[in-house]
């Protein structure tokens, strides 16, 4: 901006922060994942307790100055293992995600932008994949290949990027036959340059919104296979892991059962309040007017 | 004695951006078996007027802030929920603009015309289904629905534009109101249809003597059958009187300018000169789509949406190319710059044959020949400046270097008539008018010689269309710019075209210089075309309707 | 439609061709034989149960007679659980976890579109923000979680209902029916809300007023066709989720159906259990996909029409 007579210019992700900060559930939910985010990285150096050190003569003790979340079975500091396992949890959401944003976006992109018979053989396979039960594949590979965090990722993203696929599928299709990217054609602009500057700066916002839905029943997955026994293996622990130990001595010690169950909801709380923040601040249509 | 009376009417609308003062102050009334005509342009709060007479308004944002519409005496604004029913089964309907959207996909037209008889709120007035199935298709056989036995199982979709309004007609006429409200009932149609339905709508009402509140943007459309019209701006009414006073004795200024918006006869251009050598030349072009609705049989694979046509454009030279929707008129338009595939034939620019280059040897070609949109909305990118719109023509044919780009964009936006403080906004900040102002620039920033405008006025209000066609005409003298200027919109070809092309189905009807065209069509087709054109003269559209 | 759904069924084979030769190789690629875990099996032991179970011959003989055997519908004999067939394991178990879903979609329909239309008929009031509250709560609250839960208060706190078991005390259905219907009622909710809202805002509700229809009638003929596609597109991913959504409320209600069975075949590694039973969810999940898929078309007149068209 050179000079002073310039007015006020607002794009488009400036008024969907605006519309998006007036959103308080949503901001809520930023404030949690930025907090959540933060502990997971810091967990080490912050951590109150050590993970794995067992106290068996204090045993399970409710929560009290010491032990704000009380301690389980073997003594260990509830806090402490809740940070840990939140740290598996997150990192399974946020890494298979990723997994699945890459093939995903990628598979859609490609489908969408040649379209024609590329695109029908590539959404077919999408489609019949689509039918495809999913979970029982997943538990299927656990079991062959014994519980492998590597192969949680890949699993939970070969799953997940089906439906992102047809979102940027879809986007891509009703992009290239707009207006402006005609226009960028009769311009005689290389296709390359037509995708950069054209197409995916308008496949953003529904990304950023599946993006952010996806975490969380990625962070889902995760803990139903694990609270099955079929997902993360201790040493190790995740939150879904946490919950199916609290179930077992639930009767005695219920708190075991209630704080990683609140750590887990919580966060998926957090993540879809932002979600569909997003998508109201993001949505082309309500924009418009 | 007045059917209806609307006394000091205020609708606002309360959005988090403020107050929108939709309908601000406005009283009229009309009688039994009288049209009266309510014009105006997007935003002038004249649906609004409309829509809060039968409560069909969404509250919030919509507020009726005071005033009173007396029904035969009784007020619609504070009736009861129930009595609104009544007045809306017994009194009052409505024709919508849309009838796609309007009618529900998922019934039988069937169903939804007899609903309202069926499930009547006076339950001794409520007929039974087989009685009601009679009376609407007695009713589909008056609006002009052939084979009204078996349209009426039909859906929706399976009907065109023309005759789901048809269908729209009956649905208001069968519980016999008193008053019918049509909301731009014509405006989604195209222009042969729109005669038809104009005239069907009038002789309804002669028969019925019903009150009719037409509304529209097109102070054409309502020349031949309002009795009264009343002019909308900004929420209050600016001219109010017969129909006669207002076309030929207005005294209002801003209707003074809605009618010297409509185009009308030919412009002048006195500094041109068209050479007579094409810029333009095709022959035989085919251009032909895989038919998407699945039919196997040979005869129908293929939509000829451009079928073996021929045609040259001479340097300098205005040519129009006018068909309704489904002529292949934009097809073609696409296909001459090489944006959709042509089948066979060629298209050859400036003596240089173009079809068949792939888009490597287009480039230096595109720099000369460029397009104009229909939707200013849809026609800019909403993630790019002004600024950033306007170079990247620019820059990408190495037409300016980063260092002067400033200077020439701030000259086009000079030359399309935007204010330069305006560069860094994006396109939403912007209204139609302005963004097809941006649309044009980025158009004209190849200095081209050759320019497609495929509808550029269409989605425009009629004021700002009359500024968008004359800053077209501005820029084709200024820069001896050769355009081809797509429209449906047979008045505005007229005035600004040099030569018209009639296209129809695919095929090319009838071709010749503007006012010869005009004096002499030829073609029945074309005939057909040209008198279903609405003038904004009562006198003469009242002449015409009779001689029909 | 007949034609369109034979199509459907048709692309749907080379899909379960798929599963079964994905599974079964994946099965027999797994570390260790199915015996490995046991320990002091004697060899010449293991070399009789090979041969019983055909684990001597080249891996694509027993593929192709692995083939022969399914397309018979005969998943053959359990590993683990000695003198039973993988086929009586099956009928043992399905018609309790097809109860148990029953009950449970009926609990996530009823519950689900009450809400979901309820909250669009008036939104941002009461009526839908407290549904939709309790519906989002409903989707971060899994059935892992919400199961125990339910027992903790319901069984062992209040001592109102039973904590385990199906059919043997009365009321043992209804806690694992509430937990698995839960998850899917909040999806159904929040589907139906959108949907129905979407329906609402088109003009041809506009048009159904100005005719003066009832509020009623509007929204139970006009808006619901409409509204409930979303809905009746998820009935098929929903039906998968309550196949392996059974896998936990079995486990964690120690209900003798198909999940439980599923779960302890893949902890015991009783591969022809695994390879058997997977096949015939598989199935089922593909077949319930289609019905879904076929009742959206049927449900929306235009799609109906171009598959008519398409003959």
């Amino acid at each position: 901006m050179n000079s002073s007579i310039e007015e006020n210019s607002s794009s488009l992700w400036k008024d969907a922060w605006i519309k998006l900060s007036k959103n308080r559930l949503a901001l809520f939910g930023l404030a949690i994942l930025c907090i959540l985010i933060i502990t997971s990285l810091l967990t080490p150096l912050i951590a109150p307790y050590s993970y794995e050190a067992q106290n068996l003569e204090l045993g399970a003790t409710s929560p009290s100055i010491q032990h704000w979340l009380g301690t389980d079975i073997f003594g260990r500091d509830m806090l402490t293992r809740i940070m840990y396992g939140g740290r598996v949890s997150l990192m399974v959401g946020f890494i298979a995600t990723a997994v699945a944003l890459v093939i995903g976006i990628l598979w859609g992109a490609v489908a969408g932008f040649f379209g024609g018979r590329v695109d029908a053989v590539m959404m077919r396979i999408v489609d019949m994949l689509y039918a495809l039960p999913f979970m029982i594949f997943i538990i299927l590979l656990m079991v062959v290949f014994g519980r492998n965090i590597l192969l949680l990722f890949f699993a939970i993203g070969a799953v997940e990027w089906l439906t992102m696929a047809r979102i940027v599928r879809s986007q891509v299709m009703a992009l290239r036959n707009q207006e402006f990217v005609e226009a960028a054609n009769s311009l005689g602009l290389s296709q390359w340059t037509i995708i950069r500057r054209h197409i995916i700066p308008n496949t953003l916002g529904p990304v950023i919104v599946y993006t952010t839905l996806t975490i969380p029943s990625v962070m889902l997955l995760e803990a139903f296979l694990s609270f099955l026994g079929l997902g993360i293996q201790p040493p190790q622990s995740s939150w879904g892991l946490l919950i199916n130990y609290g179930v077992e001595t639930m009767e005695e010690f219920p708190w075991l059962l209630i704080f990683p169950g609140i750590a887990l909801s919580l966060t998926l709380f957090a993540l879809n309040f932002l979600g569909d923040g997003l998508r109201d601040a993001l949505d082309p249509r309500a924009s418009k007017d | 004695m007045a059917i209806l009376e609307v006394n000091g009417l205020k609708v606002f609308f309360h959005t988090r951006n403020g107050t929108v003062k939709a309908v601000n102050d406005i009283s009229f009334s009309v009688d039994s078996g009288e049209t009266l005509a309510i014009v105006g342009e997007s935003g002038s709060g004249k649906s609004v007027t409309c829509y809060s007479l039968l409560d069909l308004l969404p509250k919030p944002p919509a507020k009726i802030e005071a005033g009173t519409a007396l029904f035969e005496g009784n007020d619609l604004l504070t009736c009861s929920k129930d009595q609104m029913r009544q007045h809306r089964c017994n009194d009052i309907a409505v024709i919508f603009q849309d009838p796609m959207t309007s009618l529900n996909p998922f019934l039988t037209i069937g169903e939804q015309l007899i609903e309202p008889l069926v499930h009547h709120p006076d339950k001794d007035q409520a007929i039974t289904r087989r009685s009601a199935k009679e009376k609407a298709i007695a009713l589909l056989d008056e609006v002009g629905i052939i084979d009204s036995q078996e349209r009426f199982d039909c859906y929706p979709h399976e009907f065109s534009g023309g005759m789901r309004q048809r269908v729209m007609i009956a649905m208001a006429l069968i519980t016999e109101p008193k008053l019918l409200i049509c909301d731009e009932p014509t405006t989604a149609l195209d222009v042969t249809i729109q005669a038809q339905i104009l005239e069907l709508i009038k002789k309804l009402q002669e028969t019925r003597n019903v009150a009719v509140i037409f509304i529209s943007h097109d102070l054409g459309v309502v020349a031949g059958i309002a009795d009264k019209v009343i002019v909308m701006c900004e929420g209050t009414i600016r001219e109010a009187d017969i129909t006669d006073n207002i076309f030929y004795k207005t005294k209002d200024d801003y209707t003074k300018k809605l009618l010297s918006a409509i185009p009308e006869g030919a412009k002048t251009l006195p500094n041109r000169s068209i050479h007579g050598s094409p810029l333009i030349d095709v022959s035989n072009l085919k251009t032909y789509f895989k038919n998407q609705s699945g039919k196997k049989d040979n005869e129908n694979q293929f939509v000829k949406a451009v079928d073996d046509v021929s045609l040259a454009i001479s340097r300098g030279e205005i040519l129009g190319l006018v068909g309704e929707s489904g002529s292949g008129k934009s097809t073609l338009g696409r296909s001459i710059l090489q944006l959709a595939p042509a089948t066979s034939g060629s298209v050859k620019f400036d003596d240089q044959v173009l079809t068949g280059m792939n888009a490597k040897q287009l480039v230096p070609w595109r720099k000369r020949m460029q397009m104009i949109f229909q939707d200013p909305y849809a026609s800019l990118n909403p993630r790019m400046t002004v600024f950033e719109t306007l170079s990247e023509p620019l820059l990408y044919h190495g037409l300016a270097s980063k260092k002067e780009i400033a200077q020439h964009v701030k000259q086009l936006m000079d030359d399309v008539g935007l204010a330069q403080a305006q560069l860094r906004k994006y396109p939403h900040e912007f209204s139609g008018g302005q963004r097809q102002r941006i649309a044009i620039g980025r158009a004209i920033a190849t200095k081209p010689e050759f320019i497609i405008a495929d509808e550029p006025v269409s989605a425009l209000d009629v004021t700002i269309q009359a500024q968008i066609l004359d800053l077209i005409l501005d820029l084709v003298e200024q820069h001896n710019l050769t355009m081809m200027f797509i429209s449906h919109d047979l008045s505005v070809v007229r005035y600004i075209s040099d030569r018209v092309i009639i296209m129809n189905r695919g095929v090319i009807v009838e071709q010749g210089d503007t006012e010869g065209l005009w004096a002499r069509p030829k073609e029945p087709y074309t005939k057909d075309l040209l008198s279903a054109i609405p003038l904004a003269d009562p006198r003469s559209e009242r002449l015409r309707i009779a001689t029909r | 439609m007949y034609r369109f759904a034979l199509g459907r069924i048709l692309q749907a084979i080379p899909v379960l061709l798929a599963v079964i030769t994905v599974t079964f190789f994946l099965i027999h690629s797994a570390p260790g034989g199915p015996f490995s875990a046991d320990k002091a099996v004697p060899p010449e032991v293991i070399k009789a149960l090979e041969e019983q179970y055909n684990l001597n011959q080249p891996i694509w003989q027993q593929y192709v007679s692995y083939l022969g055997d399914v397309v018979r519908g005969d998943f053959g004999p359990s590993f683990k659980y000695s003198g039973r067939t993988v086929n009586e394991l099956i009928a043992a178990g399905l018609p309790i976890t097809a109860e148990l879903a029953f009950y449970a979609m009926i609990v996530a329909l009823v519950i689900g579109l009450l809400a979901g239309i309820g909250a669009a008929v008036r939104p941002n009031t009461a009526q839908d923000y407290i549904p939709m509250t309790a519906a989002m709560i409903g989707i971060c609250m899994p059935s892992f979680l919400l199961g125990p839960l339910l027992v903790l208060v319901f069984g062992i706190n209040l001592e109102w209902l039973p904590v385990s078991g199906w059919g043997d005390i009365p009321g043992d259905k209804i806690l694992p029916s509430i937990t698995l219907g839960a998850g899917f009622a909040a999806y159904i909710a929040r589907l139906s809300r959108g949907g129905m809202l979407e329906v609402l805002s088109q003009d041809y509700i506009r048009t159904a007023r100005a005719k003066g229809l009832s509020e009623t009638l509007i929204i139970l003929k006009h808006a619901l066709r409409g509204g409930l596609i979303p809905v009746v597109a998820f009935l098929g991913p929903a039906f998968a989720g309550l196949l392996s959504g059974s896998f936990v409320v079995e486990t964690i209600f120690q209900i003798p159906g198909l999940g439980r069975f599923y779960v302890q075949a893949a902890f015991n590694r009783d591969y022809t259990l695994i390879l058997g039973m997977t096949i015939f969810l598989s199935t089922l999940i593909i077949v319930f996909n289609l019905l879904s898929d076929m009742l959206a078309i049927w449900l929306n007149p235009k799609l109906r029409h171009e598959i008519k068209g398409a003959k």
